[in-house]
Order: C-alpha cells, then structure tokens, then sequence
C-alpha cells in the first residue's frame, strides 16, 4: 500500500481526497460523515454573510440515458450564521484532529472585512483558507465571488489583505470564467497566496424545458445563469490546471478541482500538477462513499505502478503539455483496423468519410467477408475512427517512421527566417 | 375425471391470466436504456437482416431521442404489420442474430424495442400514413392477412382504389386467427388492420372469392388483383380414427381461443399434439394453458429436425410440454361412444439417410408398437394449399404453390400477382410474417410500376 498523505502548501492531509467547498460541506454533521468516510479534508463551504438561497437550485445534463454528464447550481454560500458554522468547525477539527479543513471565505473587497473574517476563523483552529473568487452566480452582483475573481489587480490586492493577518495557508480559488487564468493566478501568487485551487463552475443554463419553454433550472418561471460543473467540464478544468503548472509566474502548489468523479479522474489531475484534489458532483451524485471506490482505485494504481507515494505523481505529464508550436510537425501515426476485434458496425468508415478524409473502405475480403481496410497513404492520423470506433482493440492508431527528423513549427520558423531574415513569419506563411 | 367440480373448470379468469399476453415489454427506462445501447451502425446488418429491410439503428435512435411518433413511422413504413412482427419474428434469426453487438456484449432487443414504438402508436391514436391522391386505378386484393395487408396499404398510399376481399369476419390472417394471444393478442393485429382501412382502403369481410364473388367480376372489375389467401387449415393425418371426438385440428383450436373461451374442453385432459412446428408449439402451449393435465408432442423425427424456432421449443419446455421424439402415430383410438381414448404410435429411428429436404429420414422399428393413453389429439402438421381457388383464378401452380416470377409475384395472369403464403413452398425459406409483409411491399410495387408503364406508354403513343 502506498503513502497516500499529501502536503499541500503546509496543509497535511492524510490523502489527496478533499470536498470540496459545495453543499456536502454546509454542515459539521456532513463533514464528520465525510471523514468518516474516508475524505482525507474538506473546505467548508463558504463562510460570509448568510444569504437567502432560492427553490429550486440544481439542474443536470444528462447524456444519452446516463444521468449527471454535468451538473450546474445556482445555490449560494453558506445558509447559516457565521458563529454556527465556526462552532461546528471546532468541533469537527477536535473530533478529526488530522484531516484537513479548509475555511472557504468570501467578503466584501475590504480590507477590514478581510482580516476580520480571518482572524475568527483561524482561531477554532482551520488548516487553511480558501478565498472564493470564483462563484459565478447571486454572489457576483454584489461585488464578490467571480466579480472580484476577474479583476486581477483585486485578487492581488485581496490576497494581500488575507496574508497581512493569516497564519495558516492561504489558498486562492480561481475563477474559470476568463480569457486567461494564469494572468490571475500569477496575480494571487504575487498577492502572496501559498497555493491556489482551480476551477470553480463555469457559467451555464443546463437546458430550457422544450414544453414549457422555461429555463432549466427556474425559480417560478424565470431562470438565470448558474455555475457549471460535473464529468464534462472535466477537460476544461485539466487543461487550466495543466496551465498553471507549467508556468513559471504561477509555481505554487495546485488544488485540482474540476468533473473529478473516478481514481483515474484524480491520478490525472495529479500528473498535471494537482498537490491534491477536490471534489463536489460526485458526491451530489453517490454520496461520501464514492471516495471508497476512488482511494482503493488508487491504491492499486500506485502499487501497480511500483509508487511508494501519491506524490510521486504530482506533476509528471506536466513537461508532455505545452504549445502546438512545439509540436513534432513530422511524427505521423495511421490507423490500423485488427480485423479480428472489428465488430463491423462501420461507425469508422462512415466518420472517416463524413468528417475527415475519406480512407476507409468498406471491402469484401477473399472469403466473402465484410471487412474495412483504411488507405494508409491518406490517412491523417486525426484518430476519429479510433475514438467513435466501439469495439476494444479493433483500432490500433500506429506510429510510422517518416524517415524525417523531428521539426516543430517554431523550429521551422526559425529556419526559415534564418534563410532569409528580410521576411517576416507571416509572409513565409 | 372429475369435470364437475370447480377446480377442474375452466374458469374466465383462467383464461384471462393464460392468454394474456405473456411478454410485458419495455418500461420507459428500460426502452431509453436499450435504444442507447444500439451503436447506430452505418450500413447496419439488423437491417439487411430484417425481410421488409426496416430502417432499425434510426428506429431505435428515435426512441432514445423521444421521438416515439417518428420511430412508429419508421418501422410501420417499412413494414405495415410491424407491431405483430414485433411480437412473432424470429428475432434472434433475423435482426437480432445479425446485430454486432452478438460477440461484443449482448445484441439489442430489437424486436422489444419495435414492440415498444408500436404500443406507442397503437395506445396514442397517432395517425402515421396518408392516403394517395386517388390515381383512378382499382386493385382487388384477395386475403387480407399480412401479405394482402402490405400491398393494400402500399397502393393505398400511392393512390389506387383497394378494396381487400376476406373470408373471415375479420382481417388479419394468421396474425389475428393463428398466433395464440399470449404472444401476439388479437387486437394487435387489428389495429394494423385498422391502419389499412383508415387509409381508405374496403376491407369486405365474410366474402369468399369464386363462392361470393366471382372470378369474372373481379378481373373485369379491377386493373389487377393481389392473391393473397394464404394456406388453409390442418390437412388430414390420414390415418384411423381422425373423425372421434376429441381430434383437433391446431389451427382451429388456437383460432377458437383468439375471441373468447373457447368451447372445446381440455381441462384436466392428456392431450397428444402430432407435429414439431411452430403451429404445433402454439397448440401445446395454448393447450397447457387450457388446463391441460399433460400435454406431449409427437414427432416421428428428433429435435435436431424438428421445424420450430429454438425459443419456441424452448419456451414449450417452460410451459411443461413433454416430448416424444422419434415417435409416429398409427391410428387414434376411441371408446364406444366416440371419445378418444389413445393414440397408438410406432418408435422410429433415423435412418442415416438424406431426404430431399436434406434432414436424416426416419424409418419405423418394427414390433414397436405401443398405446399412448391421451383423451385429445390436436394435428399439427401443415396447413392445406388453397388448390380450389387457385385454380378457379386459372394460375399455374406446383401442389397448390403458385407460380410467380421471384421479384414481382406476377403469377401467370399478367393482372394477377401473389404473395405470402400462398406462394411459400418447400425450399423457398421460412413463411414468415414478415416475409409475408414484403412479398406483399414487392407486388404492390410490381403493380405500380406496371400501371405507371401503362400510362408512359399511353402518353407516348399520344405524343
């Protein structure tokens, strides 16, 4: 059995499995079961001035008769008043002395407000804070949550004020909603965040109800944007997470937060950088103890790997992710059909001829059978065959040797302007 | 035997629960999980499977995508007794048995699914074709089973003037006469019948063409005629003792229980059912289900040659059916009032030898001979050929098989096409209702395009 403990920032935990700050942290109760279960931390769910919340909240995306392909809320902070929740913390913390609970925070951009906040929270004993400038929705128009999250020079300057007072970790939770995270992360690190945790929901309407033509969800018939999350933003979050990582204005530890619902989900998340992850839909979806399912997944995963640590995990794909400039122009794979695997639903000759570039042949082989055969010579390796293909091992994506040395775009650029400097880029283009 | 008490009566109820029918289909959930399991095939081979070719990977995509009227027109497009082959395919020959999904993991239910669609359509009310802009061309339409339903509807669609002359009092064929209702209920198929007629199609019923209709009226009467009369009932065993009380003809008892209780008793009864077909799985099960005490079927040859589907046999075990394999009858034997009392059988063995149907031919073992104790004999072993009309139509046939071009069904009268079981014969597949379905589809076609030939060659003669 690997170690499975992580130290995120100076925040230990004795596994990389946190909740994230969401409904199944509004309570001592909730995160006490969490523990209980098998979460490793929890970030409470945002402290701040109690809201009213509205009915109903929730809404989903389903796919193709599987329920929760996305999940989207439009529930705000904590419900409860500020000394119930910092009671509950206490007590919760005493209880479960070396499980990680995070306070997630969100107050108006002052600075008194900040440090007052921190202060209270910090004294019934948090291993951290999380700063919420993500939430997307009710907070927003007040000034708070994704409003501040989208103003670098905000965030910068609301870190600062958190680090004047804290003492304990301070962890930055980003906003999705954005051309660019790394311009805030980078913004949060030079406010003096410790680590930063990325990414809260993505602005979304899940549906609009084709009969009623309503908002899905709505409140009495009027409806307005919530904040996305669930398996399909997963790619988003990875792919921002990955960003961060490997940028050298960010370099501060990573929570991972994003569509997490398997062991691989969280093995991924850690290659691209992730310290440790968080996790909310899933939870929504199954209850606490999905963790079971996820901490035994892992446990075989780094035993088969021969790991002795989670850690050792931590950012290894993240050198394999950079720009498409960088990639080897002259690597070529082709698909290669095993007809022994081939169910023959032609679902890859009709992609490949619909939507990519018409070389795979429908053929009858010498004994009469239905066989599909892909044109080498035109195929472009783009993979689509490979991914509508549902037959395991039917296609195999086969790298052929080009006889050419590898050349990026960038290299070739270089090249060319060193041939001839006069022209720019764009006219060798 | 105790037939007056009431525990040995066949009671309404009974029959209620027994002839009901037995497969309760797909919920909604269990439909959108299956319709999203099918993979959406491209050039599917469900497809090339299916005789009346049913677009089935967009069917089942409809009902995946809550398209249910969509879905219904998909396959009832394809095959205007959809709902009843839903029910009596051989799936797991034809669609099913094609799907890739065989090896890979299970192959979508697809005769479920349809079956599904269908309710939909039936429970809905849904209209789901219209009738043709009326061309002036008159089609007679002799049968109105699955073969004559297909091609009235087709013409119908396309605007010719059909009217469909049946024997019965009701239409439907063997779909509403011959199934028993636990598989395929009576009112399945009329709604196909239904269907037919809201299209403007005359269904004259109780009209037995050459007895109340003549054949003149109907050829000078019509631009073509559709023979589809299908087969008739059980011939004669031809052996002692057919004519007792208590010898059934298959056909004719499952018939008996498709409106009603039916007024034979067999309750408590040993019943002897000669024949291995599907006809003869049906009238097993359907005697079991009239309270039956014992019900054997008797075939002179083995399982490996016996005619009936697999899941037919395999649902006659469920339902407690014996069998007696290898075994022929001689002679049916009865008491001084009339009743039967046994049926004496011989044992045969197969003999190594090929017939020309290819199957082991079997020879009796002499001294063999022994009495089967049954109070009810129910015959199974074929229908009749319809000789008499056939020959009243003045077609070539082969022992009551007519002769047709393969691809159109145009008999020997140019005006007269043929379709269904009326044309099956041995060594020509399965008579399947879908079979029936297209053959119907094909000489419909067959008739359009040779009246449209007409009209070209009309209008070009005036050019």
């Amino acid at each position: 059995m690997a170690d499975l403990s992580i130290d995120l920032a100076g925040i230990k935990s004795p596994n990389p499995f946190w909740l994230a700050s969401a409904p199944p942290t509004n309570t001592g109760y909730q995160v006490q079961r969490a523990f209980e279960a098998g979460w490793g931390g929890a970030v409470w769910k945002t402290l701040g001035e109690p809201v009213i919340n509205t009915s109903s909240r929730f809404a989903a995306v389903h796919f193709n008769g599987q329920r929760v392909a996305g999940f989207n809320n439009i529930e705000l902070i904590t419900d409860r008043p500020l000394e119930v929740n910092l009671k509950e913390i206490y007590e919760t913390k005493k209880r479960f002395p070396n499980h990680a609970i995070i306070a997630s925070l969100m107050v108006e951009p002052k600075q008194e407000k900040w440090h007052e906040i921190v202060k209270r929270v910090e004294a019934v004993g948090v291993d951290g804070l999380e700063l919420n400038f993500g939430c997307p929705h009710g907070m927003a128009e007040r000034g708070m949550g994704a409003a501040s999250g989208q103003q670098p020079d905000l965030v910068q300057a609301q870190t600062t004020w958190v680090k004047e007072v804290a003492t304990t970790p301070v962890i930055v939770k980003l906003t999705p909603n954005i051309t660019d995270i790394t311009v805030v992360a980078r913004h949060a690190v030079k406010g003096g965040a410790d680590a930063i945790s990325l990414i809260n929901t993505i602005n979304s309407l899940a549906g609009v109800d084709i009969h009623s033509w309503n908002t899905i969800p709505n409140v009495g018939g009027q409806g307005a944007h919530g904040g996305y999350c669930g398996p399909a933003v997963k790619p988003i979050a990875l792919s921002m997470v990955a960003e961060c990582a490997r940028d050298r204005g960010v370099g501060v530890p990573i929570s991972g937060i994003g569509g997490i619902s398997t062991w691989q989900d969280v093995v991924e998340f850690m290659l691209m950088g992730s310290t440790g992850i968080q996790v909310c839909t899933a939870v929504m979806h199954h209850g606490f103890r999905i963790v079971e399912e996820m901490i035994d997944g892992l446990n075989n995963y780094l035993d088969d790997k021969g790991l002795a640590s989670v850690t050792e995990l931590i950012g290894k794909s993240v050198p394999k992710y950079s720009n498409w400039g960088d990639l080897d122009l002259n690597y070529k794979v082709v698909a290669r059909i095993n007809e022994d695997n081939c169910i023959n639903c032609n679902k890859c000759h009709i992609a490949c001829e619909d939507a990519s570039h018409q070389c795979i042949e429908m053929l009858t082989n010498a004994e009469g059978k239905a066989i599909l055969q892909v044109r080498e010579e035109d195929c472009v390796g783009c993979n689509l065959c490979s991914i509508v293909c549902p037959a395991d091992g039917a296609i195999d994506m086969v790298a052929l040797d080009s006889g050419a040395a590898p050349l990026t775009w960038n290299q070739r650029n270089q090249v060319i302007s060193g041939l001839n400097g006069s022209y720019s880029e764009a006219e060798v283009v | 035997m105790e037939h007056s008490s009431p525990l040995n009566t066949f009671t309404p109820d009974m029959f209620m629960r027994g002839f009901a029918e037995a497969e309760r289909g797909l919920t909604r959930k269990g439909a959108i999980e299956e319709s999203n399991r099918c993979l959406y095939c491209y050039d599917a081979p469900c497809i090339k499977a299916c005789p009346t070719s049913i677009n089935i990977p967009s069917f089942i995509k409809r009902i995946a995508t809550d398209n249910l009227k969509g879905s219904a027109q998909t396959i009832m497009d394809a095959n205007p007794v959809g709902a009843s082959c839903a029910r009596v395919c051989p799936t797991e020959e034809l669609c099913e048995g094609a799907c890739v999904l065989n090896d890979a993991s299970a192959p979508i239910q697809i005769g479920l699914l349809q079956r599904y669609a269908t309710d939909w359509a039936i429970n809905s009310g849904v209209e789901l074709f219209k009738a043709g802009v009326p061309n002036g061309k008159r089609v007679a339409v002799i049968g109105g089973g699955p073969a004559g339903l297909s091609a009235a509807r087709e013409l119908a669609r396309e605007g010719y003037g059909v009217v469909i002359y049946e024997a019965k009092e009701l239409a439907g064929g063997l779909d509403t006469h011959g199934i028993v209702s636990f598989r395929l209920p009576q009112s399945i198929s009329l709604w196909e019948v239904e269907q037919v007629g809201k299209l403007g199609v005359e269904i004259r019923t109780g009209v037995k063409v050459g007895v109340d209709i003549s054949v003149e009226e109907l050829k000078a009467g019509y631009d073509a005629i559709v023979l589809a009369a299908g087969m008739g009932y059980v011939p004669p065993l031809g052996i002692e003792g057919e004519k007792l009380s208590g010898v059934y003809d298959a056909i004719e008892l499952v018939e008996t229980t498709k409106t009603g209780i039916p007024a034979l008793e067999l309750m408590g009864q040993r019943v002897a059912v000669i024949g291995a077909g599907n006809t003869a799985i049906d009238a097993a099960t359907c005697s079991v289900r009239l309270g039956a005490a014992n019900v054997k079927m008797v075939y002179r040859r083995t399982l490996a040659e016996m005619t009936a589907y697999d899941f037919e046999y395999e649902f006659a075990k469920q339902e407690g059916v014996e069998f007696s394999w290898l075994t022929l009858p001689k002679r049916i034997i009865g008491d001084e009032l009339g009743n039967v009392t046994a049926l004496e059988c011989v044992q045969m063995k197969l003999t190594g030898e090929t017939g020309k149907d290819g199957r082991l031919t079997p020879m009796p073992v002499e001294g063999s001979e022994f009495l089967m104790p049954v109070d009810a004999v129910v015959v199974a072993i074929g229908q009749k050929r319809r000789v008499d009309l056939i020959e009243a139509l003045g077609l070539e046939h082969e022992w009551g098989v007519v002769k047709i071009d393969e691809r159109t069904g145009l008999t020997s009268d140019p005006q007269i096409y043929a379709a269904g079981d009326i044309v099956f014969g041995s060594g020509k597949g399965e008579a399947m209702v879908v079979s029936a379905a297209q053959q119907g589809k094909d000489a419909a076609y067959a008739i359009m395009k040779q009246m449209s030939g007409l009209q070209d060659s009309v209008l070009g003669s005036a050019v």
